[in-house]
Parts: C-alpha cells; sequence; structure tokens
C-alpha cells in the first residue's frame, strides 16, 4: 500500500492506518486524511476520532473490507482505510479478539 | 380518490372522540413526511401505514422521487405521508439526500410537510438519534419511532421510552414495522396532526448541526440519560457473513443464487404462462363467435385482443423476477452482492454501489437509473446511468421467451439443473451484463474520465423479508406493466391495426403487404435486410421502439390479421419469417438497442436535458446495429 507507515507522529511513533491492522485487532481512530465531503460521510457512519474501530472481514479476492464501528458495519476499500490513522492506546492495543 | 365515508362514526380507540377538525376542509391536505437513515425499516412502515394506497410515481410526466401514499385510519381525515430517502443527516451531499433536506426545509411547496415522522433503529440508538439534532431544529411537531423494538427485546437491549421523550420534549415510541406493534401510536398521531393538535416540539439545546463530533457526542448523552443498553452484536449476521462472504464460497453461493434465479423463472413460470396463453386464445376465439362479423370485431379481436393478450401472457415471468430482486433487496444480501462485486466493478471503472442500479435494471431501466442517486460521484453516476439500459430488463423477458421458445431447442445441459433455452437466457442476461460494464469502461476511460472514486457502503443486518413488502413490491410491478399494456401497448395494438387494414381494397382489408404497415415496413426493409429482418419483423422494430415487449403484441395483430395463424401460434408463425441466424440477430438486436421512451424520459430528467438521452439513444442503436449485423452473419456460417 502506498501509505503504508508514512507519516512519523509527534511522539515518534510509525502512524498506522486501518489498513495496517489484521482481522479483529482492536483499535483507535486519530484522524481522517480525506477530502471534507468523504470524510464528513465517514464521520456520520461512526468514523470519529477517539472512536474503536475493529476491522472485519475482507470481500472474496480481496475487495473492500467490513469495518465495526459505532454499531454498526460499514465497507471501505483499501485506498480509503490506508487514509484513516489510529492512535495507539495503550489499553486497548494488541488485545486480539477471536 | 378518496374513499369517503365522511358519515360514520367515529369507532374507538381514537384519542379523543370529541375533537373535530378545526380548519376548513378547502385547505390543502395535511403532509407527514417520513424521516430516517437508510436501513431503519422505513419503507417497511410506509408499507403498513399506507397499504396499497400509494402512489409510486416513476413514469414519464409525474415527476416525482418519492412515494406519497394516504394513511390508513380509523376515520375519514385524510393524511398523506411522503417517503422521503433515507439519510444521515441533512447536510446533503448526495443527490437523494438533497431531496429529504429540500422537502423538509419547505422548499418544495407542494408538498411542504405540517409533521414529522423519525424512525430510528433502536439497536444503534447512539448513531441514530444524530439525527434527531436538525429534525427537531425544523420547529415541526415530531414524533420520533424507536424502531426494531422485537430485535432489541431478543438480542438483549433495552431503553426508557418516556426519559427520552422528556429529554427531546417530543413524543417517542417503541415500536417494530415488520411485526406492526406500536402501529397504534403512530396513527394517535397522524389523526392529531390532521387536527393540528400536535404542538411543535419545545425548544430544547442542540448541538451546533455541522460539528459531527459534537451531535454524536449529544446523542451519546441523550443514549445516556434514557438509560440505553445496546443490544448484543447479531450474532446470525456474522455467522451469514462468515458464509456468504467466505473467499471461495461466497462468489460461489452468488453465481448459484443468480442461476437458480433464471432458471426458476423459466421453469416454474412457464406452467402458470401456459395457462394464461390458453385462456388469450379461447377468449379470442370466443368473441370470435358470439359477436357478429364486422370491422369492429376484427379490431377488437385481431387488433386489441391478441395485441394486449399476448403481452399479457408475461405477467408471471415479470413479476417472479421482481420477486426474486424484492428477497434479495429485503433481506440484505443486495449489500454483501454490492461488496462482493465491487473490485470487478473497479475493474471497469465503476464501483459495487454502481452493481445495485446494475441489478435492478434486470427488473426494469427506469428505477434503476432513479437508484443512481446513491452514487455520490457525479461521473460514476453518469456512466452507470448510460449502461443501465443495456441490462436485460423484463421487458426484453417477453421477446427472448418468445423468440427462444420457438427456435431453441428443450434439451437439458447439466441435467434438471440447466437447459438449453434457460442457458440461452442466461447467456443473454450476461451479454448484456458484460457489454454494459465494457463500455462503461469506455466512458469512464474517455468523456467521463475521473480519478479515484471511494465506496462506503453500510452492511444491514440479515433480516426475514415480510410477505407484506414484497407483495406490496409484486402489486405495484404489476400494476405499471397493466397499466402500460392498457395504455402504451393497447394504443399501439389500435393504430397497428388501422394501418394494416388501411387503404381497403374493393372496400374490402387489403392484404398485409399493401397495407400502410405493409408499405411502412417494406420502406425499411432495404436496411434491415443485411440484419437478416423482412417488412414483417421490420414492422415489430419499429411499434417495439415505444417499449420492447409491443413488438410482441405487434407480431400478435399481425398473425391475427392473417387469420388462419391465430391457432398455430405465435412461434409456428414465426419461422415464416426468421431464419435461425435471423432470431439469433433479433435477440442481439433488442439486447442493445434502446426502444424505451420511459427510460429516455427518465434519463433526461436525472441528467437535467436532451443531450445525455440523445447520445445514449444514437449509440445503443449504433451498437444494435453492429451486433445484429455480426451475430447475424456468425449465425449463418453456423447454422448454414
Amino acid at each position: 500500500m502506498a501509505h503504508k507507515k508514512k507519516g512519523i507522529k509527534a511522539e515518534g511513533q510509525m502512524a498506522t492506518t486501518l489498513a495496517d491492522l489484521p482481522t479483529g485487532q482492536r483499535c483507535i481512530l486519530d484522524r481522517l486524511d480525506l477530502p471534507d465531503d468523504l470524510a464528513r460521510r465517514l464521520m456520520e457512519l461512526g468514523f470519529l476520532p477517539g472512536n474503536e474501530i475493529v476491522p472485519g472481514r475482507r470481500a472474496p479476492g480481496g475487495g473492500p473490507r467490513v469495518f465495526r464501528v459505532d454499531g454498526s458495519e460499514v465497507a471501505l476499500r483499501e485506498e480509503t482505510a490506508s487514509r484513516l490513522y489510529l492512535r495507539r492506546d495503550p489499553e486497548s492495543d494488541l488485545i486480539v479478539l477471536s | 380518490m378518496s374513499s369517503c365515508h365522511g358519515e360514520t362514526p367515529r369507532v374507538g380507540l381514537l384519542p379523543n372522540p370529541s375533537i373535530r377538525p378545526p380548519r376548513a376542509s378547502t385547505d390543502r391536505p395535511t403532509i407527514v413526511a417520513l424521516v430516517g437513515p437508510p436501513n431503519s425499516g422505513k419503507s417497511t412502515l410506509f408499507n403498513r401505514l399506507t397499504g396499497l394506497r400509494q402512489k409510486v410515481a416513476n413514469f414519464p410526466g409525474v415527476t416525482v422521487e418519492h412515494r406519497i401514499g394516504k394513511a390508513k385510519l380509523k376515520s375519514a381525515q385524510e393524511v398523506f405521508l411522503v417517503d422521503l430517502p433515507g439519510v444521515y443527516s441533512l447536510s446533503p451531499h448526495a443527490e437523494d439526500e438533497q431531496v429529504t433536506a429540500d422537502v423538509l426545509k419547505g422548499e418544495r411547496p407542494d408538498l411542504k410537510p405540517d409533521a414529522v415522522v423519525l424512525i430510528l433503529d433502536v439497536t444503534n440508538l447512539g448513531r441514530n438519534l444524530v439525527l434527531a439534532a436538525p429534525i427537531l431544529s425544523l420547529g415541526l411537531p415530531t414524533l420520533v419511532l424507536l424502531n426494531m423494538a422485537d430485535d432489541l427485546a431478543v438480542r438483549g437491549g433495552k431503553v426508557d421510552v418516556s426519559a427520552l421523550a422528556a429529554e427531546l420534549n417530543t413524543p417517542v415510541a417503541l415500536i417494530s414495522a415488520s411485526k406492526g406493534t406500536g402501529i397504534d401510536r403512530i396513527q394517535q398521531f397522524l389523526l392529531g396532526t390532521a387536527a393540528r393538535l400536535n404542538a411543535p416540539p419545545a425548544r430544547i439545546e442542540l448541538p451546533v448541526l455541522q460539528d459531527v463530533p459534537k451531535c454524536r457526542q449529544w446523542a451519546a448523552n441523550l443514549g445516556v440519560r434514557a438509560s440505553y443498553r445496546a443490544p448484543a452484536p447479531p450474532l446470525w449476521t456474522r455467522r451469514l457473513d462468515a458464509v456468504f462472504l467466505h473467499p471461495i464460497a461466497g462468489p460461489l453461493i452468488f453465481a448459484a443464487i443468480v442461476i437458480a434465479v433464471f432458471q426458476s423463472i423459466f421453469s416454474w413460470a412457464q406452467p402458470v404462462m401456459v395457462g394464461l396463453q390458453e385462456a388469450v386464445q379461447f377468449s379470442g376465439n370466443w368473441m370470435r363467435e358470439v359477436l357478429p362479423d364486422s370491422p369492429w370485431r376484427s379490431l377488437l379481436v385481431d387488433g386489441i385482443w391478441s395485441g394486449v393478450g399476448s403481452v399479457l401472457v408475461f405477467l408471471p415471468q415479470i413479476l417472479m423476477l421482481f420477486l426474486f430482486i424484492g428477497i434479495l433487496e429485503d433481506s440484505g444480501y443486495l449489500a454483501r452482492a454490492a461488496l462482493i462485486a465491487d473490485r470487478t466493478m473497479a475493474k471497469f471503472g465503476l464501483q459495487g454501489k454502481s452493481f445495485i442500479p446494475l441489478l435492478s435494471a434486470y427488473a426494469c431501466a427506469v428505477p434503476a437509473v432513479m437508484s443512481t442517486r446513491v452514487i455520490e460521484n457525479k461521473r460514476d453516476r453518469m456512466a452507470t446511468i448510460m449502461v443501465a439500459p443495456l441490462m436485460t430488463c423484463s421487458a426484453r423477458l417477453p421477446v427472448y421467451t418468445l423468440i427462444i421458445a420457438a427456435f431453441v431447442p428443450n434439451r437439458p445441459i447439466l441435467g434438471n439443473f440447466l437447459s438449453l433455452p434457460a442457458a440461452t437466457m442466461l447467456s443473454l442476461y450476461i451479454l448484456g451484463f458484460v457489454v454494459a460494464i465494457s463500455i462503461a469502461r469506455l466512458l469512464k476511460s474517455t468523456i467521463l474520465k475521473s480519478r479515484g472514486t471511494s465506496f462506503v457502503l453500510e452492511m444491514p443486518p440479515y433480516r426475514w423479508p415480510t410477505w407484506q413488502s414484497l407483495s406490496l413490491r409484486l402489486i405495484d410491478r404489476a400494476k405499471v406493466f397493466l397499466h402500460r399494456a392498457g395504455t402504451v401497448i393497447l394504443l399501439v395494438a389500435i393504430v397497428l391495426w388501422v394501418l394494416a387494414n388501411l387503404p381497403l381494397e374493393n372496400g374490402k382489408a387489403p392484404e398485409l403487404a399493401h397495407s400502410f404497415a405493409g408499405m411502412i415496413g417494406k420502406a425499411i426493409e432495404p436496411a434491415i435486410k443485411p440484419l437478416g429482418f423482412n417488412w414483417k419483423i421490420g414492422i415489430g422494430l419499429i411499434t417495439s421502439l415505444a417499449a420492447r415487449e409491443v413488438i410482441v403484441g405487434t407480431m400478435g395483430t399481425i398473425y391475427g390479421i392473417q387469420g388462419d395463424e391465430q391457432a398455430k401460434g405465435l412461434q409456428i408463425a414465426l419461422h415464416q419469417d426468421l431464419s435461425t441466424a435471423g432470431a439469433v440477430s433479433l435477440l442481439v438486436f433488442f439486447a442493445f438497442a434502446m426502444q424505451c421512451f420511459s427510460t429516455l424520459a427518465v434519463v433526461k430528467r436525472e441528467t437535467g436535458g436532451w443531450g445525455w438521452p440523445i447520445f445514449q439513444f444514437s449509440y445503443m442503436l449504433a451498437l444494435a446495429y453492429a451486433g445484429s449485423w455480426l451475430a447475424f452473419h456468425g449465425a449463418r456460417y453456423f447454422f448454414g
């Protein structure tokens, strides 16, 4: 992916994106690096900074992926997911759901 | 239009029988807007509240982008419900949201609502409540419905309805639109609105509407104060997705569903169709016997009855197709299909959301063109509109069925699972799809080029489709089809009969070849001869410009006029005028040509001018001519 591990965050940590996560790895959204229209639509669907997101199933053949967010499931393409940057949250870090 | 039983005494259960509507009945009717996010069960509720008393206006001349229905109430009052497109907020970024926002803000004077019914999915109250902020800020009397109460209970969630009502300062009710619980509370509200009894909500503190995080926080706080406990995740949906989105099983099931649909359209609908066909023939013969011999009998029996009757026969098949699409949509599978299709569609410059309009175009291009509104990207939307009529719509079914039944022998090729006619039909469907996406690719890499587009789609939980909603769909489609048979096809049948019976020769109807219709057919014969069609098929091609299925009625009328062919049936009669290669060519012509006024009209409306529809008509005609020519010569080489 073009955006993988691109920016370095202020704390010196590597910024990961939603596209980097394995299935079931909980994470906290930090910011959306997307055009205003799309960012707004995603926020309305629950992709708000600070919200928890769990990556789910991928479409067969490597299509878009389903994310569990704010009580529902929303499918995004990889290129969109790779513009959603994550926050390292010490409490939920590395909790892998079955 | 009203089923007015004005003097009927009011039945019990009403809020207050002493209340009389204070306003004069000369006022414009009471309008209540039904609003909610996508997948909140809005349409199910609308159907339940209005039943059959709704107007689905998706035909030319009636410019309506939403459904209007008269509410079934326990009194004579008339309350009209407007079903608005589902929205997440009132800040519009797609066109259907624009419609909703305009209507709610009173910018459509004919539809200015007197009150709002806001329907929310209570299984995800936090996110759904966000929409309450902009709706309450409109200052209209509002009833907030928390739908899917049954789901909430089953999955162990709960909410304090009266606490929420107190927080929102407006009535709130817990309902289940699919089970029908809590409906009386809504009817009460509608009656109250008609009587001008419902007060607008008292002002409450609302967040700044443009600030999505603030609005979400506001909704979350409300949920806490209403002791909302979110239900457990929908386990069945997860389990089903594990199968339907499985890397190997998923696409296989997808393919199996598609094949099963086509096979059953062919085999299950067949007995009903044969029965109808016999009924049409029998009644035609009966009319011929009881009526005195006159030109009028000929007009009625040979012109109208064989024209309209031969199209009516296809109603069962069309309803079957709509039934399947309805089941796929209502169950939630269609969203998964869009997800599976996205990658493939992306290769052709489209996206998964284009798949839904393209799939509904299998039923009819008119609603399909309208459903492209969900595609936010303008150029994607335009490309989808341009290719949607290439998908095999139900109006082509009668034509394909007739020609296939006449020319393709009924032999099994995959045991009981797939027969040769069904396989032919399936390949025509595939042909339409493949050409549609190839043209889309071409358009998207030339005149509709755009930068990468996004795909954002919410996956609704799986649900059982309800019989009520499915049967309403079917009745609706049957009405549209019968309406067309009763207007366009009837008119064409009459005009054709007149053209085929004039000018009189020695005071008698002429031979078809010498009639006006024959002359017109002969005039275009040179142009269509290279495609393997003679002048009689030419007459059919011209009449089918109005709507594809008209050709079936036309052939019915043409052979009806020739008298003795009536008994032999249309299929056999066709063999006189079409070779097998010509039949293949005719199938291809119908697969590509844009013979549908209704679609052109809706494309004109959706694209805002004649430019796009004219372009569409021309390119499809060119494609049809070239495709037919190739098919005719290829097939002649093949079949000799």
